[in-house]
């Protein structure tokens, strides 16, 4: 018998086969016909003026066939690279817009700007050339420390534009609300934290290839991107002005994303606007230590939160100020994540009826900052849960105590937050006590003693997190300033002889979705596995979508599949009415086939669909031939996966190294299409947050703006051997509003994980009167808070 | 100036006409177009190039080709037998969904077999994650790569591979 292949079977993965034999196509694995190789020269100044650029030596370079720089973008009218979503400041003002030029034309602004392309008959020969461009640069003073970057006297980044370093003041909630409770509360627990830059470092660096067609005017571009749709959208209508029609985009199988593939670059813009102007197919793919300077960077905020309880513990309010870099430009979704996608998300699985939240948005010179895995609601999620352990500690009260205390009930939802969202479904006291029971929390304290003998400190911590995913609706991400809709599309092309392709708007790089998809027609349809093919990633052949960010794709993409599927039944059931000469209201459809109930008449959904391509007996008068339906899906709300994470670490006090024990995290992601796909999601989610807090930390010179951790020798990725294997679970409670029942699931481990080790840091250090670790809890500062505690 | 380089690639005598500073990564991806084997960063970390040559991994963005000359190497596409007959490790590593994006897979795998036949097919946990400090993956938390090597060390041994 075969293995079962419907919803909630682990069902191997379709995909896996080329990526094991090496047959994968990647970018820049694509073979182009005498392809040009372009390469990037980056200033390596953190803040300059451009006093000229000499190219002369470079172009009589061997193999050099073209060199662009900043000028002749601007001469040839390109436009500048955009922010897609408007934030209001708090006095309802637009974000400032400083121009983010495709290259640097007078001013670079950060270690990395792009200042030239060369493009020659090999990389090698590119790279040659860019070294004997002659650039003549004037220093300036570089604005690095983002605790700093709006102080009178900070070198502005852009003067004009965005006077001060200012991009937005936002706030939500009402202030004098909040600060009247704090007035009454019995305790008040303060926290300053640095939400540790991160850099995103997906396995495949980025990559862009470009081609033009002198015959047709079309442009093809091969892009590492996580959206291709909205890639084009944006090249067509804001930078390139390539109509959209004449401009394919194609994200092949992309390695890795991690948000810093959903941007449009300068780059690619690069490749594409150069192909026509070479007349030869350009490719671009960066190295490691351009993919360190130019992708763009996650989280990075500076933050004072304070929480008020009353003397039960139940919490009263939140306040929070927050600093968040947006680097030297805004990329393309920057200004949304420190606002929409984190101030929202303070209520965390809390009832805290008041929250007040100042978020200011900071320029400085170093790379831009944008979504990275989570974006925003893992900041969100640091603050509560760190002020709350902390709160627990400083009450002498048990965190998971505290925590339950001040969840939402069970039976409050909806639930209505007091920073906008609205959590449709929910239970999350079952969460932790599961998380307790397989994390073995009774047994915690006879393993620290353990620990103690053998000289190690050992602790445990806690995270409880929400997350708010599937961004929707469109209607109300509009009201917010978002600038492009948040519904997705599925396409269901049956062919005549039975088999169908999904075509779908969202993007797999790594997800799976080639599996899931087909799992959800698979169970939906009867049709067999190996019958069915997810197409995605081509402006050519998928229908126009959004792509693959914020855990959308299944709660969205997957939603319009389904709403497709139900189209095609529908269709079905009228041929399958016609060629058993039965009423439409009497066929059902079941395992596969349409049958009339109580007769032993049945259409197999093969037959029905070859009907509708060679219709000789079909009710041509009533519907269409053909079987291809198409869906958009925009969903009623976000959905709103939740969980706990429980990890436990051990100390070494004498060199400050922390060793992850274990880990457990308990998850509602509401149904589950593959628990196996799901499990390598949250696995790899935790180990994105165990790198953040102990050993990732994107460092820049406070004073020359040099990137310090630009290599795998200087920023340290997790490896294996930092990790424990992990203890899962499950809790579901089914999302209300979509029609599978589905949370995502991509970004819960990342947005949970850093809060539940840094407690486990800080309550392992306890006992020396050790309250704050900074993250990343690297030996160094582990060692100097033990020490400068201890003094 | 070119220099003449000869070796066998997966069984099959290869030849080209190389630069003194072409590594043998290169060679691999731009001269026979065998684009299994990739190139995740310039500080030889990550290990997404790993290859075996003359029956050791080795990292193929660390050697030049001209070194590889004579040398008997394989790669990724050289491990199954056929399209329905996996080498071992990808099997296990298909089974313990031991790979998400793909991309660090290749390296993965290569220095897996490597790792495992180094170690007598005898293996545990801890020596797996010791053993993968030189390979970087972003997705899977390494989790089920570790499951996967576990599950192929003794694969491999009654696969006699």
């Amino acid at each position: 018998m075969n293995a079962p292949t419907g919803i909630g079977a682990r069902v191997k993965r379709k995909e896996d086969q080329r990526f094991l034999t090496g047959t994968g196509r990647y970018v820049d694995d694509l073979p182009l016909a005498r392809a040009t190789y372009a390469h990037f020269l980056r200033s390596p100044h953190a803040h300059a003026k451009i006093k000229s650029i000499d190219t002369t030596a470079a172009k009589a370079m061997p193999g050099v066939v073209a060199i662009f720089t900043g000028k002749d973008i601007a001469d040839a009218k390109v436009g500048g690279l955009i922010c897609g979503w408007v934030v209001k400041d708090k006095h309802g003002q637009p974000h400032k817009a400083p121009p983010h030029p495709v290259m640097a034309v007078d001013t670079v602004r950060y270690v990395g700007d792009t200042v030239a392309m060369v493009v020659a008959n090999s990389h090698d020969e590119a790279k040659d050339a860019a070294e004997a461009i002659k650039v003549d640069y004037e220093e300036k003073p570089a604005n690095v420390d983002l605790a700093k970057a709006l102080d009178k006297g900070a070198a502005e980044v852009h003067a004009a534009e965005a006077p001060g370093n200012l991009i937005y003041d936002w706030e939500i909630g009402v202030k004098a609300d909040v600060d009247a409770a704090f007035a009454k509360a019995a305790h008040v627990t303060k926290l300053d934290i640095v939400n540790n830059r991160l850099i995103p470092n997906a396995m495949e660096p980025r990559a862009a290839a470009a081609e033009y067609d002198k015959g047709t005017g079309n442009y093809t571009l091969w892009s590492t991107s996580q959206n291709p749709h909205v890639l084009r959208l944006i090249l067509s209508a804001f930078v390139l002005g390539i109509p959209e029609h004449k401009l394919r985009v194609v994200a092949p199988d992309v390695g890795g994303g991690f948000g810093s593939k959903i941007f449009c670059y300068n780059e690619e813009t690069m490749v594409t606007w150069a192909a026509s102007r070479v007349g030869r197919p350009i490719k671009w793919t960066a190295e490691r230590s351009e993919s360190f300077q130019t992708d763009a960077h996650g989280r990075d905020h500076v933050t004072h939160a304070e929480l008020a309880l009353d003397k039960d513990g139940k919490f009263l309010a939140l306040k929070v100020e927050t600093i968040a870099n947006m680097g030297a430009y805004l990329s393309t979704f920057s200004t949304a994540v420190p606002t929409y996608l984190y101030a929202t998300l303070l209520a965390g699985q809390y009832t805290t009826p008041l929250i007040y939240a100042n978020v200011k948005a900071a320029l400085t010179h170093t790379a831009p900052v944008d979504a990275y895995r989570g974006a925003g609601r893992p900041e969100a999620t640091f603050v509560v849960e760190t002020i709350v352990s902390k709160a627990a500690k400083e009450l002498k009260m048990d965190p998971a105590e505290l925590r339950r205390k001040n969840f939402i009930p069970s039976d409050a939802f909806p639930y209505q937050t007091p920073v906008a969202l609205q959590y449709d479904s929910g239970n999350y006291p079952p969460i932790i006590d599961e998380a307790i029971k397989i994390a073995d929390y009774k047994g915690f304290e006879a393993r620290r003693a353990e620990a103690k003998s053998r000289g190690k400190l050992r602790g445990i911590g806690f995270s409880s997190y929400i997350e708010a995913c599937g961004l929707a609706p469109s209607q109300v991400i509009g009201q917010l300033g978002g600038g492009v809709g948040q519904w997705e599309s599925a396409q269901l092309k049956f062919n005549p002889t039975g088999n169908v392709q999904i075509l779908t708007g969202s993007h797999s790089h790594g997800q799976g979705h080639e599996t899931t998809f087909a799992q959800l027609v698979s169970d939906k349809l009867g049709v067999p596995m190996e019958n069915i093919e997810v197409v995605h990633g081509d402006t050519a052949t998928t229908p126009f979508g959004m792509g693959t960010y914020g855990s959308r794709s299944l709660a969205v993409g997957g939603s319009a599949i389904m709403k497709a599927a139900d189209k095609v039944i529908a269709k079905g059931k009228k041929i399958a009415a016609h060629l058993m000469e039965a009423s439409v209201a009497d066929v059902v459809f079941e395992n596969g086939t349409f049958k009339v109930a109580g007769t032993d008449k049945a259409v197999p959904l093969g037959q029905a669909v070859f009907a509708a391509y060679v219709p000789h007996n079909y009710p041509l008068a009533e519907i269409e031939p053909g079987m291809d339906e198409n869906a958009f899906y925009d969903p009623a709300n976000f959905v709103y996966p939740a969980g706990t994470q429980i990890c436990e670490v051990e100390i070494d006090p004498d060199t400050g190294v922390v060793e992850v024990i274990s880990h457990t995290a308990v998850d509602d992601f509401g149904n589950i299409i593959n628990p196996m796909i799901v499990e390598g999601q949250v696995h790899g989610g935790i180990v994105q947050g165990v790198g953040q807090a102990l050993l990732e930390n994107a460092v820049y010179d406070k004073e020359t703006g040099q990137l310090i951790s630009g290599s795998y020798m200087d920023y340290t990725m997790p490896r294996a051997s930092d990790v424990p294997s992990f203890k899962l679970g499950y809790k579901v409670t089914p999302c209300p509003h979509n029609p599978l029942g589905v949370k995502g699931c991509g970004e819960a481990g990342a947005i949970a994980a850093p809060a539940a080790v840094m407690n486990a840091v800080h309550d392992a250090l306890a006992p020396l009167g050790v309250s704050h670790v900074p993250m990343p809890a690297t030996p160094l500062n582990v060692w100097q808070a033990i020490n400068g505690a201890s003094k | 100036m070119t220099i003449p380089v000869a070796m066998t690639v997966n069984g099959k005598s290869v030849s080209g006409k190389v630069e003194a500073r072409t590594l043998l990564v290169q060679f691999l991806r731009e001269h026979l177009g065998m684009t299994g084997t990739h190139v995740g960063c310039d500080t030889s970390q990550c290990g997404a190039c790993v290859v075996h040559v003359d029956g050791k991994s080795v990292k193929s963005c660390t050697m030049l080709a001209v070194q590889a000359e004579g040398a008997k190497v394989i790669t990724i596409e050289g491990l199954a037998e056929s399209a329905e007959k996996l080498h071992p490790m990808q099997e296990a590593f298909r089974e313990n969904h031991a790979l998400q994006c793909g991309f660090c897979t290749p390296g993965m795998v290569m220095s897996a077999i490597d790792m495992v036949k180094r170690h007598n097919y005898q293996l545990d946990e801890a020596t797996v994650r010791r053993e993968l400090e030189g390979n970087l993956c972003r997705c899977t938390g390494y989790h089920n790569i570790v499951k996967a090597i576990l599950a192929a060390a003794p694969a491999m041994k009654s696969a006699g591979v």
